[in-house]
């Protein structure tokens, strides 16, 4: 396989030596599985694709006009036996490919725990993921660290070789979470929230960016991920505790505003609920809560009074936030405090822990062991070192 | 003067909206103003006015119809090809700090308008374009189903065109991306005139597609020659029928969601708020459920091209006609159920997102099987490589890389690295560039002696085959090395400078492409200019095999003197082969559709409406409802709308025919 993912890149090293292919040489593990992905399923179609060309080229030549000597049968038009090739190679492999894919895309769901750390690095219970809670903000990225009560914006850190947990989402309109060198991207949506799971497994600095247009400050809209060790993040995270910014409600009404190219800030401190407050989309103090609001409309409503809890909610219909005028004042206020709002009941998927093959109940394990037990690939999930 | 009587006469539009401060448009509207005045002043000099009003405005003719739409197809080219221009220019420049030279209101207009023009206002054009020109004639038939129908689509599709072209020097175009996802499309985001551009030129230009669509999925269903069945079809007509079933069944739907989305920022429902219970995910899926199938709307018709093309050059019959054609119904079942790839990394979960992956690789195999098809229709054939051929080979090595890439990208977690990158939109330019755009230019070079008389000249045709397909590669294969070095796209400026020699040798592929288009251009010019050198005196001038090349070059209004027979799914082979005579005597007058203004009329009304709407003169807007319904109803009293090409006229014209006919064999 190794061998295979070399030679796949050969062509590019030759021409491209120069040039920083992070897709292709990320630095976190989700992302290296993505890229294998991707190089055996290109690997896997040019098993097709070149004989076509190929024979592409040739026919072209070769049954040219001129060349007389080349048998020419204008009324051949039917064989069975090539018809049942040229259906079944095509399916053939995408059987294969589907097959990757559904593993593929179960083993690298980013709501998915991470199984491993790295291809030769199991995950130990004393590895607990890093909270991230993201919000892309027209047009900046605030990285909220619930785990330390500190934020950042536009700079995120995490230790090498530790889980992180990223739950996401913005403020106004939707943006793409993406660190090419860490995992693959998730949209970030106002008032909804996505998941994504990753670990970075190299030290360094890494570029981070939203991948969906979302509007005129969109080119800046880009960070450094800090792939830090554990010394170095402890660092940073006193670094952040040592500035003099916190970041409160009004703070982040404030921050949210439109603005393009910010540089990078520190807070010493966060609102606890805030991210729950940007999620429910009631940051505007006395705003009722959209999880309030769900929680009510599941009760059966508040009546036709109740359009009076809704109709001055303006939140972001009608001007960009932050606009000059400001917002209209709420009508009725919220009713349950901040410390209510419960977590939406959320779907998480965890990676099983014991990696050996499903079996049937009380049936022993088959007494077999891969060649290479140390190898892992995407299709073997992870073995540990046999029982057998 | 009264602020709100402004308002009420001009709803928001006021000197503002004239683009004065951005020296690029004063410009471009110097160089169109002086190029619309140019021309009208010539065609009233010659005095074409009357002409053009009475034979190709007002024509139901389903042959002036399509080259209208062609026409339409390569001047929105021109448009679209100018904003590709420019972001090269621009993405080429923005780096080390440099901002380059368009300011992101600018250049965001600019990204979204070439996305919008150059699908709906020059793809569609053109493969509706030849269409129309050649399905009525490959099935033997005298014009379309709804010949008046026909007249209307198409000035509803220019109705639209000139809705988004006059963004360009009244207000603004959208800046949201082609397919103006909400939030930012909603009101709240996008307040200005933009975004009501995109939607009105789109709704107008919609209902002209869909039209289109029920009058040839009627016109193939029941005007087919005796002796044509189903499995008798020409491809090309096949993938024509499966394109404008698609067409039926898609568009509806973008007209849904576009109505739905124009009713959020007109009266304030929430459909794609972010509050209010609204989902602007809910327009994601809507309008890809629109924008798959619009792919294979597409691409469909080009697969049509290069099968007869393949055909007619390699001097043989298509190998596997059968699979070819179920191969086609296939794609256009699946394609309805492959939409979520668009949007994977929207957190669907991983079942979800592993069939839709599936379902897309499941295209690839009757995509699989036609390339198969055509590879072995040329095994053993005699190769002629005029141009339309040429095209075809370049097509089959191109479309096999834009294939591949776009399989990988169904595979949920790959696309998780690739999604919105450079990476993708190197690849779907490689499949529309590669796939239909190089089967347009088959299509055209293939067709065009058949609609004028006359072959294109191959000299400079060739220049613009190699320019093209030299300068695509030019331009897309660093965007998928870009890609891959996760650069994502409609970025404005770059602060990485070892990404600039990639962004470079694109705008190198640009210029190259614009070459080809110079080229391309200097084909038609000097093909009129060489026209009696080029002349086809046979009606056959490739000795192809399907029936409108039965008929002379260009062909009479009325197609065909008699409605021909057919035993064959390569009937005019079938017909050479068996020594088919001409019918000389025995003519009888024609039945034939009369001309009329109303679908002008109509479609002027409709752009008019669209305006008004735009820009809130809700009383104009009121009025030319109004008048659009008067028209409409008017025109159900028109009872003068067939006539007879009397006997002696089809004597003459067939008379004349056979002389040349007979010309052409004694030389």
């Amino acid at each position: 396989m190794r061998a295979l993912k070399l030679l796949a890149l050969l062509p590019f090293a030759a021409f491209l030596g120069g040039c920083d292919f992070i897709v292709l040489a990320p630095a976190g593990d989700i992302a290296a599985q993505q890229r294998d992905l991707v190089v055996i399923s290109t690997v896997l179609m040019l098993v097709i694709v070149l004989p076509v060309m190929a024979l592409t080229v040739y026919f072209a030549w070769r049954y040219r006009q001129s060349n007389t000597a080349a048998p020419y049968e204008p009324d051949w038009d039917h064989s069975t036996q090539l018809e049942l090739v040229i259906w079944s190679a095509p399916l053939l492999i995408i059987i294969c490919l589907g097959a990757l894919t559904w593993m593929g895309t179960h083993l690298l769901d980013p709501y998915r725990s991470l199984g491993r750390i790295a291809a030769d690095k199991p995950i130990e219970s004393k590895d607990a993921p890093l909270n991230v809670e993201v919000v892309a903000l027209d047009w900046k990225w605030l990285f909220i660290y619930p785990d330390y009560g500190v934020a950042a914006v536009n700079e995120l850190a995490a230790p090498v070789d530790r889980p992180i947990r990223f739950r996401i989402t913005a403020s106004s309109v939707m943006n793409s979470f993406y660190i090419p060198a860490l995992a693959g991207q998730i949209y970030a949506m106002p008032g909804m929230e996505t998941k994504l799971h990753a670990v970075a497994n190299k030290p360094g600095t890494f570029r981070g960016f939203s991948a969906n247009y979302s509007g005129a400050g969109f080119s800046g809209m880009h960070f450094d991920f800090k792939s830090l060790s554990n010394a170095d993040f402890d660092k940073w995270i006193a670094g952040a505790k040592a500035s003099a910014n916190m970041l409160g409600r009004t703070d982040y009404l404030q921050l949210e505003r439109p603005s393009q190219n910010d540089p990078v800030r520190l807070y010493r401190s966060v609102d606890r609920d805030l991210y729950k407050a940007i999620l429910n989309m009631c940051v505007e103090p006395g705003k009722m809560c959209m999880s309030e609001m769900m929680a009510i409309d599941a009760k059966g409503g508040l009546g036709r009074e109740g359009l009076n809890n809704t109709l001055p909610l303006t939140y972001d219909k009608y001007a960009r936030r932050g606009a000059p005028l400001g917002s209209e004042p709420t009508f009725v206020a919220g009713i349950c405090s901040m410390d209510e709002i419960k977590d939406a009941p959320s779907r998480e998927i965890t990676a099983p822990l014991d990696l050996t093959p499903l079996r049937g109940f009380g049936l022993k394990r088959p007494p077999f062991s891969p060649a290479h037990p140390s190898s892992t690939s995407l299709l073997l999930g992870q073995r540990p070192k046999s029982e057998s | 003067m009264n602020p709100d009587l402004v308002k009420m006469i001009f709803g928001r539009l006021n000197l503002d909206a004239l683009p004065l401060h951005e020296p690029i448009l004063v410009g471009t509207f110097a160089v169109v103003a002086t190029g619309g005045l140019a021309l009208f002043a010539l065609v009233t000099y010659f005095r074409l006015w009357s002409y053009l009003w009475r034979e190709w405005f007002t024509t139901v003719d389903h042959k002036r119809i399509g080259i209208m739409y062609m026409i339409l197809g390569i001047v929105m080219l021109l448009r679209g090809f100018a904003d590709a221009l420019m972001m090269r220019l621009q993405q080429a420049i923005a780096f080390n700090g440099a901002d380059g030279y368009l300011p992101a209101h600018h250049y965001d207009q600019i990204f979204t308008a070439h996305g919008v023009i150059m699908i709906f206002f020059v793809a569609m054009p053109l493969v509706t374009g030849l269409m129309n020109y050649v399905v009525p004639l490959q099935i033997g038939a005298r014009d379309v189903s709804f010949p008046f129908l026909n007249n209307f689509s198409f000035w509803m599709t220019v109705g639209g065109a000139v809705l988004v072209m006059m963004s360009l020097f009244v207000g603004e175009f959208a800046r949201t991306g082609w397919l103006a996802y909400p939030p930012l499309s909603n009101i709240g985001y996008s307040p200005d005139v933009g975004v009501d551009y995109y939607i009105w030129g789109l709704q107008v230009a919609g209902v002209g597609t869909t039209l289109s669509g029920i009058n040839l999925v009627c016109t193939i269903v029941k005007l087919r020659a005796p002796g044509m069945t189903m499995m008798k079809m020409p491809v090309f007509t096949w993938t024509s029928l499966c394109t404008n079933v698609l067409i039926v069944a898609s568009f509806p739907v973008l007209t849904a969601v576009l109505a739905l989305l124009s009713l959020d920022r007109y009266v304030g429902t929430n459909f794609f708020t972010n509050d209010f219970g609204g989902n602007p995910m809910m327009y994601v899926n809507l309008i890809w459920i629109w924008g798959h199938p619009e792919v294979y709307i597409l691409v469909l018709p080009a697969f049509g091209i290069f099968s007869e093309v393949t055909a007619t050059f390699s001097g043989k019959r298509l190998f596997g006609y059968t699979s070819m054609v179920y191969a086609t119904v296939v794609i256009t079942i699946l394609s309805y159920l492959v939409w979520l790839h668009h949007f994977f990394t929207m957190g669907s979960g991983a079942s979800v997102n592993s069939f839709f992956g599936i379902t897309t690789m499941i295209i690839s195999i009757p995509t699989g099987a036609k390339m198969f098809n055509w590879l072995f229709t040329m095994y053993r054939g005699r190769i002629r490589f005029e141009l339309p051929m040429m095209w075809t080979v370049a097509f089959m090595l191109t479309f096999v890389i834009g294939g591949m890439t776009g399989v990988l990208l169904a595979v949920p977690p790959a696309d998780f690295v690739l999604h919105n990158s450079l990476f993708l939109i190197a690849h779907f330019h490689n499949v529309i560039i590669g796939g239909v755009l190089f089967g347009l230019f088959a299509g055209i070079n293939y067709w065009f002696p058949k609609a004028f008389g006359f072959r294109l000249d191959p000299f400079w045709g060739k220049l613009s085959f190699w320019f093209w397909v030299s300068g695509f590669y030019f331009a897309f294969m660093p965007l998928y090395v870009l890609g891959l070095m996760g650069v994502t796209r409609r970025l404005r400026v770059f602060d990485d400078p070892s990404l600039q020699i990639w962004f470079v040798i694109a705008a190198f592929g640009a210029f190259l492409i614009l070459l080809g288009i110079g080229a391309m251009l200097m084909q038609f010019a000097v093909s009129i200019l060489r026209r009696e050198q080029l002349k086809d005196t046979t009606g056959d001038p490739w000795n192809a095999r399907t029936l409108e090349w039965a008929t002379s070059s260009p062909p009479p209004d009325y197609n065909f003197a008699f409605t021909p027979v057919v035993y064959d799914n390569d009937a005019w082979w079938d017909m050479k082969r068996r020594g088919y005579r001409r019918p000389l005597t025995g003519f009888k007058p024609i039945h034939m559709p009369s001309n009329t203004g109303t679908g002008i009329i109509l479609a002027g009304f409709a752009t008019v409406m669209g305006f008004a709407l735009i820009w809130y003169i809700w009383w104009l807007a009121a009025l030319s409802f109004v008048a659009l319904l008067a028209v409409a109803i008017g025109h159900t009293f028109n009872y003068h709308r067939d006539f007879h090409i009397p006997a002696d006229e089809v004597v003459r014209a067939e008379d004349a025919r056979t002389r040349i006919l007979a010309a052409g064999a004694q030389t």
